[in-house]
C-alpha cells in the first residue's frame, strides 16, 4: 500500500531531521511587539547583505520574550530576546538558575510612546499627565479626597479637554510599553495632581501609594489592548471619542489616520525625543545569550549589524522607520565588540 | 380504543370531500410551504454571506496581486560593485548608485517637475536588495545595461491604488506632496507603471519598510511541506485505528474508554497542541524551532481525531453483506477488509482526511508556540529534505503577521494572501474529488 510506504518514509524523513536538527543556522529571536518591527527589518537586510540566513524574528511581548530566553541555554532555545524594557532582577535570577548566566545587554535606541485620536474626533491635542492619571486613575483625587475615579468625561477636570466620555486604550500588562506608560505618565500625573501625597497623608506607606497609583480603573473606560498597535487602531477607528497609546513609529507610518496630542507641551517627534524634552520614551533593548556566541552561526554578527552605523545611526532605515537613534551607539558598538556581560563591569 | 377508531373512521370527524381539502390539509400544506420557506430563507442568508464574504476579499485582495514598479535601464560597472560590496551595508550603496543613475537620466530628459535624489528616494522602495541579488546571480551581466523594474515605495503604490490621496497626504519624510507631481509626470513618461505582482506569489516575507517586496511563495511552501507531514501521518495512522477500532477490537470498557477519548481529543482547542508540541517536540526531541515538521506533527495531532471518526463512520457504512460475503467464500478477516471493506470506504474516508487537512492548513494557533509565526524569511528551502526543517512559516500565520503592520500596504498583502490561500485549498480539494472520483465503487 502507498500509505506504508508514505508513512515510512515520513518516519524515515523525521529521524533524519532529528538527527540533524543539532545544526542550527540560523539566529532566533523573540519578544517584545514594538522591537519586532525593527528587528525585522535588521534580520531582512542581514539576509541581503551577509552570507548568513536570515534570523527568525518571533513577536509575543517583553516578558514572554524575556522568559522563553531564560529557559536554558542550548540550540532548543532562543538567542535573542528583544524587550522594550530593561530586564528585572527577577527575570536575571530566573536565567541564572537555568543556567543563563552571561547576559549581553544591547541598547538599540529610543522609542516614544504618543497619544493619538481619530484624525476627524475631537481635539485632544494637550495632555499633561495629570489629565491622563485623573482619566485613568483607579482612585484619584478630588475635592482633597482620594475616590474612586468619578469621571465620565474629560471635561470634568480639565475644561480645556473635550466634553466626551473617556475611552482609552492603553497596552496591556504583557507589554514593555505599560511599564514606561505607568512610570512616566501614571505615576508623574499622580504626583502632580497631590493624589500621592494624599494617599501617603492618608496613612499608606510610600511604596504602597506608589502601586496604588499605579492601578488603572476597571470600569471600561480604559481598556488594555494586548494584541499589537494595529488592534488599538482598530478601536481608534471605529470609537471617535478614543485615546490610545502607539509607538511614535505606528503613529508617524499612519498619520492620515491618526492625530497626535502632545504631552506638556511638547509634540513627539524623534527631535523631541532625542533631546528629551517629549518626556514620554524609553530605550529599546535586545539582550544575547553569549553562550550562544560561536555556536550559533551568525549571532555576534547580527548584533554587531544591528547596532552599526549604517543601520541603527540617525539616518539609518531603523530612524527612517521611527527609531530614535542613541546617541551613544559607539559604546554599544565596542561592548558587542569585546563581548561584554551584564555585571561584568561598565 | 386505537384500534377501535381505526376500524370506523368517520367517527368524531365530519364527513370530507375528496376534492376539497379539509381545514387540517390545509394546515399541514401551509406548515409544509413555511418549513420550505424557512428552508430557502437559510441558504439564502448563507450564501449571501458567502457572496458578501468573496466580494470582499476579492475587493481587498485584488489590488495585491498588482505592484508599481520604476522601470529603468541601469548599468554597474565592476568598479561600482566592488565598492558596493566592500561597504557593509551592501544592499544601500546599489540603491544609492541606482538613485543616482536615476537622477541623471531624468535631469537629460528634462522632466518638467522639480526633483533631486532625496524625493527619488522616497519614491523608490527597498531596491537595493533586488538589484544586488541580481548581480550575484548574473556576475557576467555587470557593465551591461540591464532593465530593471523596481518595486516603487509603499505610499507611491498606495497613490495608484487609492490608499493615498492628495487630499489627505501629509508631507512626512515617507512621501510629499511635491513628490506626487513628480510620480504623475513618470507615469506619463512611462517610467512608473503597474505590472502583475510576480514577487508577491513567488517571494518571501520582508521587513516592515518594504511592503513592496513582501511576497507569501516561501509561506505557501512551508504550508505545503507541513501538509505532507500531516498527510503522511495522520492518514495511515488515523486508518489503521479506526480499521483495528472497528473491525478487529474487542467491545469492553477499555476500547470504549479510547473512543470516548478520541472524541473528546477532537474537541480540545488547537493552541492546547501548540504547548505540547513546544514541550515534546522542540524542548524533549530537541527538534528544530519553526520547522514545517514540528508544525506538522503538531498538526497531525489535532487532525488525528477528525480522521478517526470520519473513517469509523464510513467503515460502518459498509454493508455487513459484503464483509459476510468475503468471509463466506474463505477470505480472512484482514482480506475481507484490506479487499472488500476499504476499497468501498475509501470515498469517506478521503472526505474526512480533506476536513482534517483544511482545518489544518488554517491553524495558526498552535504554531505560535513552536516559532512560526513571526519574522521568518528564509526563502525557498535548499532541497526536499531541507523543507521539512528548514525554518519557514506557513501560509495563515503570514497573513497574520502581515495583518498586524503598521504600514498599510501589508494590510492588502494578508488580503490578497487570503486568496491565494483559499487557492491552495481549493486546488487540494480537488485533487481529492478526483482520487474520490477514481475510488468511488458502488455496491
Amino acid at each position: 500500500m502507498s500509505f506504508v510506504k508514505l508513512s515510512a518514509s515520513a518516519l524515515a524523513i523525521a529521524a533524519v531531521s532529528a538527527t540533524t536538527a543539532a545544526a542550527r543556522d540560523n539566529v532566533q529571536v523573540a519578544g517584545s511587539s514594538t522591537v519586532l518591527p525593527y528587528a525585522s527589518i535588521v534580520a531582512e537586510l542581514f539576509g541581503d547583505n551577509t552570507d548568513f540566513p536570515t534570523p527568525v524574528v518571533e513577536s509575543g511581548g517583553s516578558s514572554a520574550g524575556l522568559k522563553r530566553f531564560c529557559e536554558g541555554v542550548g540550540e532548543n532555545t532562543i538567542d535573542v530576546a528583544n524587550a522594550s524594557r530593561a530586564i528585572r532582577e527577577k527575570e536575571i535570577k530566573a536565567c541564572a538558575e537555568n543556567g543563563v548566566t552571561d547576559i549581553m545587554e544591547v541598547r538599540i535606541g529610543y522609542d516614544g510612546i504618543v497619544f493619538a485620536s481619530q484624525q476627524s474626533g475631537p481635539a485632544f491635542n494637550a495632555f499633561e499627565p495629570a489629565d491622563i492619571f485623573n482619566a485613568l486613575g483607579a482612585k484619584v483625587l478630588k475635592d482633597g479626597e482620594i475616590v474612586d475615579n468619578p469621571y465620565n468625561t474629560w471635561a470634568e477636570f480639565n475644561s480645556d479637554l473635550p466634553d466626551v466620555e473617556i475611552a482609552s486604550f492603553i497596552p496591556g500588562t504583557k507589554h514593555g510599553t505599560r511599564e514606561v506608560f505607568e512610570e512616566k505618565v501614571l505615576l508623574i500625573g499622580c504626583e502632580a495632581t497631590g493624589a500621592m501625597e494624599a494617599m501617603v497623608a492618608g496613612g499608606m506607606s510610600e511604596d504602597d501609594a506608589e502601586d496604588a497609583c499605579l492601578d488603572v480603573r476597571t470600569d471600561g473606560k480604559s481598556v488594555d489592548i494586548d494584541g499589537d498597535y494595529t488592534e488599538t487602531l482598530a478601536r481608534i477607528d471605529t470609537n471617535p471619542n478614543g485615546i490610545g497609546v502607539f509607538g511614535l513609529a505606528f503613529y508617524e507610518n499612519n498619520t492620515d489616520k491618526l492625530k497626535v496630542a502632545t504631552m506638556s507641551g511638547v509634540a513627539p517627534s524623534t527631535e523631541t525625543i532625542s533631546t528629551g524634552e517629549y518626556p514620554v520614551s524609553r530605550p529599546l533593548f535586545f539582550y544575547i545569550k553569549k553562550a550562544h556566541i560561536g555556536v550559533i552561526p551568525g549571532l555576534k554578527e547580527y548584533a554587531q549589524f544591528f547596532v552599526a552605523d549604517e543601520i541603527a545611526g540617525p539616518s539609518g532605515p531603523l530612524a527612517n522607520y521611527g527609531l530614535v537613534a542613541d546617541p551613544e551607539l559607539a559604546e554599544t558598538q565596542e561592548a558587542i565588540a569585546n563581548e561584554v556581560t551584564m555585571g561584568s563591569g561598565s | 380504543m386505537t384500534d377501535a377508531s381505526m376500524e370506523n373512521p368517520g367517527t368524531g370527524r365530519r364527513a370530507t370531500s375528496l376534492t376539497a381539502s379539509d381545514e387540517r390539509t390545509l394546515k399541514r400544506a401551509k406548515a409544509e410551504k413555511r418549513f420550505r420557506l424557512y428552508g430557502i430563507i437559510a441558504i439564502a442568508t448563507g450564501l449571501f454571506f458567502l457572496v458578501v464574504l468573496f466580494a470582499s476579499i476579492l475587493k481587498e485582495g485584488i489590488p495585491a496581486f498588482t505592484r508599481t514598479v520604476v522601470s529603468v535601464e541601469f548599468t554597474l560597472t565592476e568598479p561600482q560593485r566592488a565598492e558596493a560590496e566592500s561597504t557593509l551595508f551592501k544592499t544601500k550603496a546599489y540603491s544609492d548608485l541606482f538613485i543616482t543613475e536615476l537622477n541623471g537620466k531624468l535631469a537629460e530628459s528634462g522632466i518638467s517637475v522639480d526633483f533631486d535624489e532625496a524625493a527619488i528616494e522616497r519614491l523608490l522602495g527597498k531596491v537595493g536588495g533586488t538589484i544586488r541579488t541580481f548581480y550575484s546571480e548574473n556576475p557576467d551581466q555587470v557593465g551591461e545595461p540591464i532593465n530593471f523594474e523596481l518595486a516603487a515605495s509603499s505610499r507611491v503604490d498606495g497613490y495608484f491604488k487609492g490608499r493615498v490621496s492628495r487630499d489627505t497626504l501629509q508631507d512626512s519624510r515617507f512621501l510629499q506632496l511635491s513628490d506626487l507631481d513628480l510620480v504623475d509626470a513618470l507615469t506619463e513618461a512611462g517610467v512608473i507603471k503597474q505590472v502583475f505582482n510576480w514577487p508577491f506569489i513567488t517571494g518571501a516575507d520582508s521587513g516592515v519598510d518594504n511592503p513592496g517586496g513582501a511576497g507569501i511563495g516561501a509561506s505557501v511552501v512551508g504550508s505545503f511541506f507541513m501538509m505532507l507531514v500531516v498527510l503522511a501521518l495522520s492518514l495511515p495512522i488515523g486508518v489503521a485505528a479506526s480499521i483495528y477500532l472497528e473491525e478487529f477490537a474487542p467491545q469492553n470498557k477499555f476500547t470504549d474508554l479510547i473512543e470516548v477519548n478520541i472524541s473528546n481529543l477532537a474537541a480540545v482547542p488547537s493552541i492546547v497542541f501548540g504547548i505540547l508540541g513546544l514541550a515534546v517536540f522542540i524542548q524533549f526531541m530537541h527538534l528544530p524551532q519553526s520547522a514545517p515538521l514540528v508544525g506538522g506533527l503538531v498538526l497531525t495531532l489535532m487532525t488525528l481525531p477528525t480522521i478517526i471518526i470520519s473513517t469509523r463512520a464510513s467503515l460502518k457504512a459498509v454493508p455487513p453483506s459484503i464483509r459476510d460475503a468475503a468471509l463466506g467464500v474463505g477470505a480472512s478477516k484482514m482480506q475481507a477488509v484490506f479487499h472488500h471493506v476499504l476499497p468501498l470506504a475509501a470515498p469517506g474516508i478521503l472526505t474526512g482526511t480533506i476536513i482534517g487537512l483544511a482545518q489544518a492548513l488554517g491553524e495558526t494557533a498552535p504554531l505560535l508556540l513552536i516559532g512560526m509565526v513571526g519574522f521568518v524569511a528564509r526563502g525557498y528551502p535548499d532541497g526536499f529534505l531541507a523543507g521539512f526543517t528548514e525554518p519557514n512559516s506557513v501560509m495563515p500565520a503570514q497573513i497574520y503577521t502581515w495583518a498586524a503592520r503598521a504600514d498599510v500596504g501589508f494590510y492588502e498583502k494578508a488580503w490578497g494572501g487570503i486568496i491565494i490561500l483559499l487557492m491552495f485549498l481549493l486546488t487540494m480539494n480537488i485533487i481529492a474529488i478526483i482520487l474520490r472520483r477514481r475510488f468511488e465503487r458502488r455496491w
